[in-house]
């Protein structure tokens, strides 16, 4: 008698909704306020369902904006971008940016629509094999095959973006599904036998790695995104300091480290400072901390850190080992395995005459350029926007020679305020994601650096900016000229411009204009800097074409297929 | 160097082709590839025979398998002492003169005519890669007109000679 009542109780509590309604009831479980999409056929119930909640959504003009918008929104807070586009051309829109998100390790999880069940694998109108399309790009995807998965798929989803290494997770939903009506099961707990990330490092390491430091002349740290990701600026900083230990960067690292301490070497890497390299090249002891070693930073690898003991501490295993070969390898979250460090290790190398010697080297060797003739020099440029916005701004960036340059001159000392496509680069991946950058971080001022070639790639956005009235400066470095392009042919092959050179250009000013945003061209030093100012005191969004120096190469440099210590173009 | 490995999966939809997909992208030659449930229905058993360059190649090979999500175990099986056995179906000509030889040649494998027809012969047979590759180079003389291998499955003995150490690689 009881039973039953009992029954007949769970039964009345278990209730019955829609997929679409219970993808809503997922997205506001995980806290999710901002979305970033484009609707059509096959999310039209999602949408539908959308238009009752209050879940704010951006509807970019393109859904690689949306993407990257989100990809911007999950670098500067940390939390998982959220992102819906409907089946075919729109899931096959989010393509580059998935690709993106992945190799730069960013927390996405995506909803793409599907055409219904019954029709799947028919041609249907609108159908892509984004499942599998995705796969070698997604850190996991899943398809929804009945409603009653849809919750606990979307817990998994989250969860699994945002542990361990961060990447981007899709969910592919087709239309039959979001508009099924079945029992709704809240999910709050996830069940991933094959997925447990290790977090805390093995002490036996990590005392290996502490006696190495003490035995250590001439130790560098090398620290990358993963500090970031893991919130560690502080441990690294406590460990450099406490055993004098010179730090440098990966192009994703930046703003990990403080750019204007004493024992920050610059950035390391193909358009790294001499003084980094050098320190990679001479090292008795590497430590790389949340790094992967790409090519781009290693150079030729038979001379990277060959004279060195590597240590690496990394949450992914699979990057341990797998360019470097690595004889301490510590898998933990940088946070807790520096923590661990710090405790463990006590006694400090004597590094004092290494530390004397990349100072020295520092001082003679310094990023340089010649600031002389009347064109405005790009290098001087992002002194400015430095200078302007007290080096707190969050820059985003395109792909290209500004974007090294952003990199080399801006000075980033706060972490998360830097936003660039490191891994994949992407070009037109700066301006949306300085959206989503603006929108995760409102009391921020926001600056994307974009090159005039990868401006126009994603420039449809302007109607986001105008219609959300964000304050977002869009700095167009316009060298008239697909620059790094160029400045490799003008290097490596004998100046034939083979289709580098953009003559003809569309009046950025006037576009802008088009779009009901202000804008000014910037020819001179004393422009750029009236301009940047009025442009940060307007509050509002507004673009600047900065006519820079057209002929400018980023250097120093080292040559593809070169090693580290091989750098040309360094300060004479 | 050739490898046996052993992936246990979540049989979810997709895995086989995760697994795969990520060996072509990195550039792992897949030799053979066998996949079936285990007892519980959930589970999935993979058996992938790959050739690796050398042996940082494998244990980033392995590292790469075991990141998959669907991924609950992998284990490297080629220094373990094991039994590993495919099965292989050989259509051979015959003529009325040689079909009886045939059955004398096969007999010492343990194999069986499984079909007959007036022009050929089915025959099956299991056992190690050597041992099916030495069966078809003695049937080769009398025609093959089709074989059909369904790669390796492997696994570990009940007993090993040397205690094998299973985290040969310690960070996985
Ligand atoms: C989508 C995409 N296509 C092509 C490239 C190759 N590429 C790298 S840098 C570059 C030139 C970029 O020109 P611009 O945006 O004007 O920046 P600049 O180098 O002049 O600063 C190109 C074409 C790329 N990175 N991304
Ligand atoms: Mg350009």
């Amino acid at each position: 008698m009881k039973a039953s009542w009992v029954a007949e109780e769970e039964k009345s509590k278990v209730l019955k909704m829609s997929g679409a309604d219970m993808l809503m009831e997922g997205l506001e479980k995980e806290g999710v306020d901002v979305l970033f999409g484009y609707p059509g056929g096959a999310v039209l119930p999602i949408y539908d369902a959308l238009y009752k909640k209050n879940i704010k959504h951006i509807l970019t003009r393109h859904e690689q904006g949306a993407i990257h918008a989100a990809q911007g929104f999950a670098r500067v807070t940390g939390k998982p971008g959220v992102v819906i586009a409907t089946s075919g051309p729109g899931a096959t829109n989010l393509v580059t940016g998935i690709a993106d998100a992945m190799i730069d390790s960013l927390p996405l999880v995506i909803f793409t629509g599907q055409v219904a069940t019954s029709v799947i694998g028919t041609d249907a109108f609108q159908e892509a094999d984004i499942v599998g399309i995705t796969m070698p790009i997604t850190k996991h995807n899943y398809q929804v095959r009945k409603v009653e998965e849809l919750p606990g798929i979307i817990k998994e989803a989250f969860h699994v973006a945002q542990t361990g290494r961060p990447g981007p997770v899709l969910v592919d939903i087709p239309k039959d599904i979001s508009t099924s009506i079945g029992s709704y099961k809240p999910s709050n707990e996830v069940d991933l036998p094959g997925y447990q990330p290790t977090t805390m490092p093995n002490l036996l390491q990590v005392k290996r790695l502490a006696d190495a430091i003490a035995q250590a002349k001439k130790p560098v740290i090398l620290a990358g995104a993963g500090v970031l990701f893991a919130k560690a600026e502080e441990e690294i900083l406590a460990l450099a300091e406490q055993h004098r230990i010179p730090v440098t960067n990966t192009l994703l690292g930046l703003g990990s480290f403080p750019s204007d301490h004493p024992l920050f070497l610059g950035m390391a890497g193909m358009h790294g400072t001499y003084t980094a390299n050098t320190a990679l090249h001479e090292c008795d002891l590497l430590i790389g901390i949340g790094a992967r070693f790409d090519d781009r930073l290693t150079g030729n690898l038979a001379h990277f850190a060959k004279k060195a003991t590597v240590a690496h501490i990394d949450i992914d295993p699979a990057e341990i080992g797998k360019n470097v070969e690595t004889l301490i390898p510590i898998v933990g979250c940088a946070k807790h395995t520096v923590a661990a460090l710090l405790r463990e290790s006590t006694t400090s190398g004597d590094t004092a005459e290494w530390v004397y010697q990349l100072a020295e080297l520092k001082n003679s060797y310094p990023l340089w350029y010649k600031n002389e003739g009347e064109v405005l020099k790009p290098q001087r440029l992002l002194e400015i926007i430095h200078e302007e916005t007290k080096g707190e701004a969050i820059v985003t960036t395109d792909v290209g020679q500004h974007q090294m340059w952003t990199a080399q001159y801006y000075g980033f000392s706060k972490p998360n305020r830097w936003v660039t496509s490191g891994g994949l680069g992407t070009m037109g991946f700066g301006f949306p994601a300085a959206i989503g950058a603006k929108i995760g971080r409102p009391e921020l001022p926001v600056v994307a650096i974009t090159g005039d070639g990868g401006f126009q790639m994603t420039l449809q956005e302007l109607s986001v900016l105008q219609e959300m009235k964000l304050p977002v400066i869009i700095v167009i470095v316009n060298n008239q000229s697909l620059g790094m392009v160029r400045q490799w042919q003008e290097i490596f092959y004998e100046e034939r411009y083979s289709e580098s050179l953009l003559p003809v250009q569309p009046d950025f000013v006037k576009l802008a204009a088009a779009y009901g945003i202000e804008a000014a061209s910037v020819t001179t030093e004393e422009d750029a800097r009236s301009k940047f100012a009025e442009a940060l005191d307007s509050k509002a969004p507004f673009l600047l074409d900065c006519r820079v120096a057209s002929d400018e190469n980023v250097y120093p440099m080292i040559a593809p297929g070169k090693g580290i210590h091989q750098m040309i173009g360094v300060k004479p | 160097m050739r490898r046996i490995i052993t992936a246990t999966v979540l049989n979810r939809s997709g895995v086989l082709n995760r697994l795969t997909g990520l060996m072509t992208k990195r550039q792992f030659n897949i030799e053979s590839i066998t996949v079936g449930h285990s007892d519980d229905p959930s589970i999935s058993k993979i058996t992938i025979v790959v050739q690796v360059e050398d042996d940082r190649k494998l244990e980033q090979l392995l590292k790469q398998l075991h990141k998959q999500i669907d991924v609950l175990k992998v284990k490297d099986l080629t220094e373990m002492a094991l039994v590993a056995r495919e099965l292989a179906l050989i259509k051979v000509m015959t003529t009325p003169d040689t079909r009886s030889e045939i059955k004398v040649i096969i007999e010492p494998f343990r194999a069986s005519i499984i079909d007959v027809s007036l022009e050929n012969v089915t025959i099956e047979v299991t056992g190690d890669n050597d041992k099916v590759e030495a069966i078809i180079e003695l049937l080769r003389p009398y025609g093959i007109k089709e074989i059909s291998r369904t790669g390796l499955t492997a696994m570990p003995r009940g007993t090993q000679k040397t205690v094998y150490n299973l985290n040969q690689f310690s960070i996985i």
